[in-house]
């Protein structure tokens, strides 16, 4: 990541078809070198179809794909330079894993020797050293999986796509895998992408998310700049928790929620009088160390409290009206002493809420 | 805007690679056998049916000849009646057996399933032949009919009941093995009696499978040419109508047209069991419990006594002709000898005919297995050449609407017309392999399609992305994988090539007869025990086949195929 930033893959104004249907609607950013990205979004929002055009499995309707400064656009997946992972890993079920690995080497007409170096330097690099001489169905889903990113590294692609290589493994495997796979991006350095419809897997893994909607991109970010300011009610919707609070524009960066009026930087431009959406994430409900200077005070009682384990989900119904969902930790459970019924004061951080205008 | 813009260029097109042109050529390969061996052949049919005897275009005026020709469109009533009656006979007993081998606990329920199967090894003369022994002039049973005729409508129906018989077991079995244990469940819950789960059930479940046996087995029957040549005696059928007129009479147009009545009932039934197919499919769940039989010492006694009694006649059909292939002079000599399979005493061709078959069964086998392969491998991988796809899609499908009969008849005409370039294979042994695999390749390019289809898709992708041809890939992985539906292919070939006869009864010459041709002719000219003889070689060949592949599925799969084990 030393490196100067420098475009390694450029997407441009991609459309793709099947039939009438519209798969991808003008489609454009672009990846550095080096990057990890993620595409995000429901099924049938247009990621895979994205990533098989970068793959040149199914080639886009129209657009431009450039890769290293080289236009791919219309290149066989044969003469271009990536290796897959797909998500049933594809793993030849007749073949060693030492000659899976070696599959794509051997037709490089690399010496005997060469090839053996090269195997057991991959197997070691994805922790299974001495797997060689198994099959594929003699290895759990997580070594299969690891198995599947040591064959496509082994020819050295320049990119490394990756299309759902977690989802069918167990919740527990998958969160180790993500973090192997993660570090072993950042030591190879390998420009990635990956696609997921699991927000958590994108978050933790990306260091920059393209979340999809209908063949559109919603939204291009680092996690942190999805999750804290989605671009859109989608976004904002698809990722984490939010509470969609119905309010109007009481003026300049003013809302109206209920019987209180908010402060709410982020509904600078929306003209008076507009009704809007008023978004705010479960876990910013602030209930500690408000004091009276503290701004966006709403007074609220507990509708409803349901357990989560490390945290309780509560309905706050508010006194103005409307309804407010907030989490609370343990901690704050414990301190306060919260329950079913009882009266408190919150308060809605303005660098926290984001007005979008209702549709 | 840009949207509208992007609508008025034309779409990208993907650069053609290497993999294209590979796959590109296997279509092209594949569409190009299809063509010539079913396609064209089965269009001079057609055309030949409207044409004069010197090739002139003459309209429908040999089909209004032919059914103002009383003896020959009795023909088609007859024709149905016998497929009728066979096909109603044959599923009853069917259904019981297939009931017993399901839903009950009856022992020996392996063993019962492989004897449903034996008639599959013999050519369907054999049961032909064997009746003639139990109940003709001369056969030892023959009081026990008080008085009827076997040449005829009885021995017709009798022996294509034997015939058809495994292939409804099999369609009956797949059918009640599809149950939903739950819904039976449900059903005793709620305090059905056994009769009304039957009703209620059972039979709603089976309903498809039961219609598409029905239809099966009416083709088998309408089509066969073998049983009613044996033993029709007088009684004349569409299938031997076809080839009085062709071989005897040398009517080729008037053979064309009993050719295209007799492809009717085998386009329906093909159709219908298209369609029935579709609707079975969706019928059972992923999450469907499958139905376990519980113990009931009656009822599984009484099914084992019912299979037993049925495996026990098809076995006695078997070992019939095979005590009569050792008799010495029957019925006054019963003496055992070796003599009847001396086969140049009763026919000049002797053992050559055996042999023929036996090499054009190989022949048949491995080339089929070959391009059935390459074809299905083709047609599944390749996304471009989407005509050349449908259309082999359709030929491929073809042949199993096609009786063999018809397929033989529009061999003569396409191949042994002189402006064909193709008419030097006319008479070879080429041709007769050609003729059989087209004759049985639906049923082969079904199951590589099925093996393949459950194979991963990406595989293609994954070594496109590691630079490895496609051909590489098909070598190394998809051959491998697929080896046990490689070699169901080849052995399905194998054994239909040694049993079949209705379609290379008209393209055998002289040189180069085949083993159930022999069989025929033996049986024409008296020869009935050197017949039986003969037809108990193609049994025993293909039975040997069968063992051969088990023993080759336990030792040579087993080593090639230990990726399969845990």
């Amino acid at each position: 990541m030393s490196q100067a930033k420098t475009t390694y893959l450029r997407i441009d104004r991609l459309f793709k078809r099947f039939g009438s249907f519209e798969a991808l609607k003008d489609v454009s950013f672009t990846i550095d070198n080096g990057e990890f990205i993620c595409f995000l979004g429901p099924s049938g929002c247009g990621k895979t179809t994205l990533l098989r055009a970068i793959a040149g499995l199914d080639v886009q309707t129209s657009g431009r794909i450039e890769q290293a400064g080289r236009d791919i656009s219309v290149l066989p997946p044969s003469e271009r330079d990536f290796g897959i992972v797909f998500q049933s890993y594809a793993l030849f079920p007749n073949l060693t894993v030492r000659d899976n690995v070696a599959y794509g080497l051997v037709s490089r007409r690399a010496g005997r020797a060469a090839i053996e170096q090269r195997v057991a330097e991959l197997l070691q690099l994805v922790g299974l050293p001495d797997s060689g001489p198994k099959y594929p169905a003699q290895l759990s889903g997580g070594q299969q999986q690891r198995i599947a990113v040591a064959r496509a590294l082994a020819t050295s692609p320049g990119l490394l796509l990756l299309d759902e290589p977690l989802s069918a493994l167990d919740a527990r495997v998958r969160v180790r895998l993500r973090y192997e796979i993660k570090s072993l991006q950042r030591r190879l350095g390998i420009t990635t992408v990956m696609v997921t419809h699991d927000q958590e897997e994108a978050l933790t893994m990306a260091d920059r998310i393209v979340v999809m909607n209908h063949g559109v991109i919603e939204q291009i970010g680092t996690p942190m700049e999805i999750y804290r300011r989605p671009a859109t009610p989608f976004v904002a919707d698809f990722v984490g928790a939010m509470n969609f609070l119905d309010g109007a524009i009481a003026g300049d960066r003013k809302v109206r929620f209920g019987g209180a009026l908010l402060d709410c930087p982020s509904a600078e431009g929306i003209p008076a009088g507009a009704p809007v959406k008023i978004c705010l994430r479960p876990e910013d409900v602030a209930v500690r160390n408000l004091g009276s200077g503290t701004p966006n005070r709403v007074s609220v009682s507990i509708a409803d409290m349901v357990f989560y384990g490390s945290f309780c989900r509560a309905s706050l119904k508010g006194e103005g009206g409307g309804e407010i969902t907030a989490d609370f930790s343990n901690n704050l459970m414990r301190d306060l002493g919260l329950a079913v019924g009882q009266r408190l004061e919150v308060a809605l951080p303005p660098d926290r809420i984001l007005a979008f205008r209702a549709a | 805007m840009a949207s509208l813009e992007a609508l008025a260029a034309a779409p990208l097109k993907r650069k053609v690679s290497r993999d294209d042109v590979t796959l590109g050529a296997g279509l092209g390969v594949l569409a190009a056998w299809l063509v010539v061996s079913v396609a064209l052949p089965l269009w001079t049919l057609l055309s030949k049916s409207f044409q004069d005897r010197d090739g002139g275009f003459n309209g429908v005026a040999n089909y209004v000849e032919y059914f103002a020709n009383p003896s020959l469109s009795q023909s088609i009533w007859n024709s149905v009646w016998v497929s009728l009656l066979a096909a109603a006979i044959t599923i009853v007993l069917a259904f019981v057996y297939a009931y017993g081998l399901t839903r009950s606990c009856m022992r020996g329920k392996s063993a019962f399933r492989m004897l449903a199967l034996i008639p599959i090894l013999a050519p369907s003369l054999l049961p032909a032949i064997s009746f003639i022994y139990l109940f003709g002039n001369q056969g030892i049973l023959k009081n026990w009919l008080f008085g009827l005729e076997i040449y005829g409508p009885l021995g017709i129906v009798l022996a294509e009941v034997f015939y058809c018989f495994p292939h409804a077991v099999m369609i009956l079995v797949t059918a009640l093995a599809t149950a939903d244990g739950r819904l039976y469940e449900a059903a005793e819950a709620l305090g059905a009696s056994r009769l009304r789960i039957f009703f209620t059930v059972t039979l709603p479940g089976i309903r498809y499978g039961a219609i598409s046996a029905v239809f099966v087995v009416f083709t088998l029957v309408i089509t066969d040419f073998g049983i009613p040549k044996v033993i029709g005696g007088k009684f004349n059928v569409l299938a031997t109508d076809v080839y009085k007129q062709v071989i005897g009479q040398q009517n080729f147009e008037m053979g064309a047209v009993v050719g295209m009545v007799l492809l009717v009932p085998a386009l329906l039934s093909f159709v219908a069991d298209r369609l029935v197919q579709r609707r079975q499919v969706a019928q059972l769940t992923a999450r469907a419990v499958p139905l376990e039989p519980k113990p009931d010492p009656l009822y599984d006694w009484g099914m084992f006594a019912f299979c037993a009694v049925v495996a026990g006649m098809l076995l006695g059909v078997i070992g019939m002709a095979g005590w009569a292939s050792l008799i010495k002079f029957w019925p006054y000599n019963l003496s055992l000898t070796l003599d009847n399979y001396a086969f140049a005493n009763a026919d000049a061709a002797g053992w050559s005919s055996y042999f023929n078959s036996l090499q054009m069964a190989a022949a048949a086998a491995a080339f089929g297995t070959f391009i059935v392969f390459v074809g299905a491998y083709s047609v599944e991988k390749s996304r471009a050449f989407a005509l050349a796809r449908a259309v082999s899609q359709f030929l491929a499908m073809l042949p199993l609407a096609v009786p063999g009969l018809v397929l033989g008849l529009s061999y003569i005409f396409f191949f042994n017309d002189p402006r064909n370039p193709l008419v030097f294979l006319y008479g070879t042994l080429t041709i007769l392999v050609i003729n059989t695999v087209a004759h049985f390749y639906t049923v082969s390019h079904l199951t590589a399609l099925t093996a393949l289809k459950q194979i991963d898709p990406e595989f293609e992708a994954v070594s496109a992305s590691l630079k490895v041809p496609i051909l590489k890939t098909f070598w190394r992985v998809t051959v491998p994988v697929c080896l046990p539906s490689i070699i169901d292919v080849f052995i399905y070939l194998f054994v239909n090539a040694m049993t079949t006869v209705s379609a290379v009864i008209f393209l055998y010459s002289t040189d180069n007869k085949l083993a159930a041709v022999a069989v025929v002719n033996m049986e024409d000219n008296g020869n009935t025990s050197a017949a039986a003889a003969m037809a108990m070689m193609i049994v025993i060949t293909s039975a040997a086949v069968k063992l051969l592949q088990a023993a080759v599925s336990t030792v040579v799969v087993r080593r090639t195929q230990a990726w399969r084990r845990r």
